[in-house]
């Protein structure tokens, strides 16, 4: 085995010694015991297990842990801080706001994706905010409230 | 009484008071995304009078609470929700007579509120727990408790938010995140094609890998078991490439328009049949037309999960513990304990949160894969699938046929209706039948023969029968079923089950006789329509959507503007529920704005009903704009989301509301399947508003469109 491979996880260092193929997604659930990336397709197609990693979007399920040597990776425990009782993050608080969810299951990659956007871009437009979405499958159809809690998330306007 | 209170009669199978000092409310209706255990805690909340937080909910665990049965048809508030309504009434009634006692007070004098009984603000009182010794609810209910009135509910007036969102939304929240000391992670390696027999295996290229890899090679069962979940996902991968297998050209042709089902044999049955017989051969204005639906998947978010562990009893007996994201923990339960020889008491299936379901998919498969892959590793087990065992295993929503041949009268009103479904059964849910569901049973050495797949009974709502009698007045009507046993692909129930491709033929139908009655659609169902609450949802749904108007004009350059309305009762006797839609048709449908209205008699959670019928009207969208499970001669073809497009982000109309018409002095009705077959009825109807054309065979892809259009 190489040298662990460290990196930070929610503003804490860690270090793993694993290979560095396996996926950023089973290293965070099974070794970091951090669930709240969920597992969906394990090919990128539907978007469940996003997290940012420096900021940036990514399907966790694809995304070697060798790639993440001394990178910042953010999951949704970490999205409001990861001090015990810290309040929810504006974008999950939106998200309760609204009950965007029924099943839930795709909702915490669609967050990461929100937070990933407004890293990028502090004023996402309506049709930045739908082409980041659009990286994203929900089942429930519950696209409507998604949609809703993303653009107070972002701060966009209900359209006309 | 109830029926799930009559099943389960005895109080303390429903509530108890715990030492930690929660009460804890059981049930057998579960949690699957719909907000049932909101529903569950605000019902329970309201009726006991206690604040929710109090509460602990224990849903769907055959050691703990009641067999509410399977959780499905839109039963769950409509009978579930109620049988704990009518415990809770009880048992408050029953505290309130306890504490009169203790108060030596009449029972009329104690007034009960934020979980304490007294007689004023000021004096002494009790809470349930200071009681709870002085009250047996180890005893029969006996069902006569009358439960508040509608004004007297606390938490029914604003609604609860879903307490499950709370972890959901931060962490860990499903079943997917259940750790068991000790387990190993568990994949399991599927033929190729339901039939493919097993020539070679390779198990020492399996052996090799990293990692202790537990191997299950029982028949053409395959499963890999790791410490590590990459290790497993490896080894399957492993095994998959040191298979061979040969496959047979045993499946039927795929046919667009579903017709293989008509050519089968099936079981015929009469559904209804009123009115004089109609000679066909006699000249009228009428429709002969046939309408179809492909196989869908119920395409879950994320994948089946169980987790299994054995171990032994005192007496050495062996007993089988699993964690399970099925609709239906008891009767799980029932086929486990089948398929291992055990009694039921040996067998404890307990719920856990899954990603939505939407009906029988892969949750009770994986169930018994995982069971019996824990006997044979010795260790617990977490077993989990891949996209890909999800869509080629799961059971699929059955392809239908629908023929209808309907005629007008000088009048214009429905003289004769007469039609067919032609459908495989729509129920092959574990413990509902002799044998196993669980598809490793059919793999198996000592393999058992797959179900043919059933329907539920005509009082249970039916299943590809289901909405198959137009809710419409009608001066003579005969609806035929075909029930088609003979085995293609492997189907049991979804969401709505034969409700979307019946409504969706009916509708569309109606509305090919209004336009040759000459009359607007709406004006045309109205004048067929007996039901003052039927049309009170059609009326409002024109209202709402200013279906009298004109149509706006086309948003896109080049686009057909086009509106559309269907109508059902699901399964004519729950909610009833209209949609109108408008679409744009450019070089496809695009859904422009929906309006969906709901009558479900008393509204129990207001917001979770509201967005159990946005999700329906959505995912009713996706089924009929995009959705078909696709197969060749040997194998179903359909393998992965690329080839199983759903509805995304993209796509979505520019607005869809949900407009209640309440009547809490009713009984709640279920409405969570309401939406599938207006939807779609009303889709198809907006494109032949659009452009003319008439489309029959779902789904409404570009590319039938286009052919459609080119065929003229």
């Amino acid at each position: 085995m190489d040298l662990p491979i460290a990196f930070v996880v929610n503003g804490n260092a860690v270090a793993l010694a694993l290979p560095g193929d396996v996926s950023l997604m089973h290293a965070l659930r099974n070794d970091l015991d951090l669930k709240g990336t969920r597992e969906g397709c394990a090919a990128g197609a539907c978007g469940a297990c996003t997290v940012l990693v420096d900021g940036h979007a990514v399907t966790s399920c694809e995304t070697p842990l060798e790639s993440v040597r001394a990178r910042e990776v953010t999951t949704v425990e970490g999205l409001a801080g990861a001090a015990a009782g810290a309040p929810a993050h504006p974008i999950q608080q939106a998200f309760l706001d609204q009950q965007a969810a029924q099943c839930g299951y795709c909702i915490n990659g669609v967050m990461l994706r929100i937070a990933g956007l407004l890293r990028e871009t502090a004023a996402p437009t309506e049709a930045q905010l739908r082409a980041a979405l659009s990286r994203h499958l929900c089942r429930c159809g519950t696209h409507m409230r998604i949609l809703r809690a993303a653009r107070v998330a972002c701060g966009l306007p209900e359209p006309a | 009484m109830n029926p799930d209170l009559a099943a389960n009669p005895r109080l303390s199978q429903w509530i108890g008071f715990a030492a930690d000092g929660r009460i804890e409310i059981r049930a057998g209706k579960v949690e699957l995304g719909q907000g049932m255990a909101t529903t569950l805690l605000q019902v329970a909340a309201d009726e006991l009078d206690v604040a929710p937080e109090t509460i602990r909910l224990c849903l769907g665990a055959t050691d703990a609470g009641p067999d509410q049965g399977i959780t499905s048809g839109s039963n769950s508030t409509q009978v579930g929700a109620m049988a704990l309504r009518q415990v809770c009434a009880e048992v408050r009634q029953l505290f309130v007579v306890a504490a009169a006692r203790r108060l030596s007070v009449d029972p009329a004098q104690v007034r009960v509120g934020a979980g304490r009984f007294g007689i004023d603000e000021r004096g002494s009182s009790f809470d349930y727990h200071e009681l709870a010794d002085q009250v047996d609810l180890d005893r029969p209910a006996r069902g006569d408790a009358v439960p508040k009135t509608a004004a007297a509910r606390r938490f029914a007036a604003t609604g609860i938010a879903r307490p499950d969102l709370r972890r959901k939304l931060f962490g860990a929240g499903f079943i997917h995140d259940l750790v068991w000391p000790g387990m190993l992670h568990a994949r399991v390696v599927r033929p190729p094609s339901h039939s493919a027999r097993l020539d070679a295996f390779d198990a020492a290229a399996v052996r090799a890998l990293p990692g202790r890899v537990h191997l299950i090679v029982d028949g053409r069962f395959i499963a890999v078991a790791a410490g590590r979940e990459e290790q497993a996902v490896a080894a399957a991968a492993a095994a998959r490439k040191a298979t061979r297998w040969s496959e047979s050209t045993d499946l039927v042709e795929a046919r667009e328009d579903q017709a293989w089902l008509r050519e089968l044999p099936h079981e015929s049955s009469v559904i209804d049949a009123s009115g004089p017989e109609v000679d066909p051969a006699a000249p009228s204005t009428r429709v002969q037309a046939d309408y179809s639906k492909p196989f869908l998947a119920h395409a879950s978010i994320g994948p089946a999960c169980a987790l299994a562990a054995w171990d032994r009893d005192d007496d050495g007996r062996e007993r089988l513990r699993v964690a399970t994201h099925s609709q239906g923990s008891f009767t799980l339960r029932i086929e486990l304990a089948r398929f291992f020889g055990l009694e039921p008491a040996r067998v404890v299936v307990r719920h856990a949160d899954g990603a939505g379901c939407y009906g029988h998919n892969g949750a009770d498969d994986a169930a018994l894969d995982a069971a019996i892959v824990a006997r044979a590793t010795g260790t617990p087990v977490r077993l989990q699938w891949s996209r890909e065992d999800e869509f080629a295993w799961a059971p699929f929503g059955s392809a239908m046929s629908v023929r209808i041949d309907a005629g007008l009268d000088a009048q214009g009103r429905i003289a004769h209706w007469n039609q067919q479904t032609w459908s495989h059964g729509h129920g092959q849910r574990p413990g509902t039948h002799a044998g196993i569901s669980g598809i490793a049973a059919t793999l198996v050495q000592a393999a058992h023969p797959a179900p043919v797949s059933r329907d539920v009974p005509r009082a249970a709502g039916f299943g590809g029968q289901r909405n198959a009698v137009p809710g419409y007045a009608m001066a003579s009507r005969r609806i035929d079923y075909h029930r088609v046993d003979a085995p293609t692909l492997r189907s049991s129930s979804l969401r709505a089950l034969g409700a979307y491709a019946n409504v969706f033929a009916i509708e569309s139908c109606m509305d090919e006789l209004a336009r040759m009655a000459g009359v607007d659609p709406l004006s045309f169902r109205l004048a067929h329509i007996d039901d003052p609450r039927a049309s009170a949802v059609l009326m409002e749904a024109a209202r709402v959507s200013r279906w009298r108007d004109p149509k706006a004009a086309p948003r896109r350059d080049g686009a057909l503007r086009g509106r559309g309305l269907g109508f059902a009762r699901y399964k004519g006797s729950a909610a009833w529920c209209a949609v109108v839609v408008e679409i744009e048709v450019t070089d496809r449908i695009v859904l422009d704005r929906i309006w969906a209205v709901v009558d479900a008699g008393e509204v129990v959670h207001r917001d979770g009903l509201v967005n159990q019928v946005e999700g329906g009207v959505l995912q009713a969208a996706s089924w009929t704009l995009k959705e078909a499970v696709h197969w060749d001669r040997t194998r179903i073809t359909t393998r992965c989301w690329d080839g199983y497009p759903i509805l995304g982000f993209d796509e979505l109309p520019r607005a869809l509301s949900v407009h209640l018409i309440e009547a809490s002095d009713l009984p709640p009705l279920g409405a969570g399947e309401c939406a599938a077959g207006p939807t779609a009825g009303a889709i198809a109807n907006a494109l032949h508003d659009a452009i003319g054309i008439r489309l029959r065979d779902l789904p409404l892809t570009p590319d039938r469109l286009r052919r459609a259009v080119e065929a003229g």
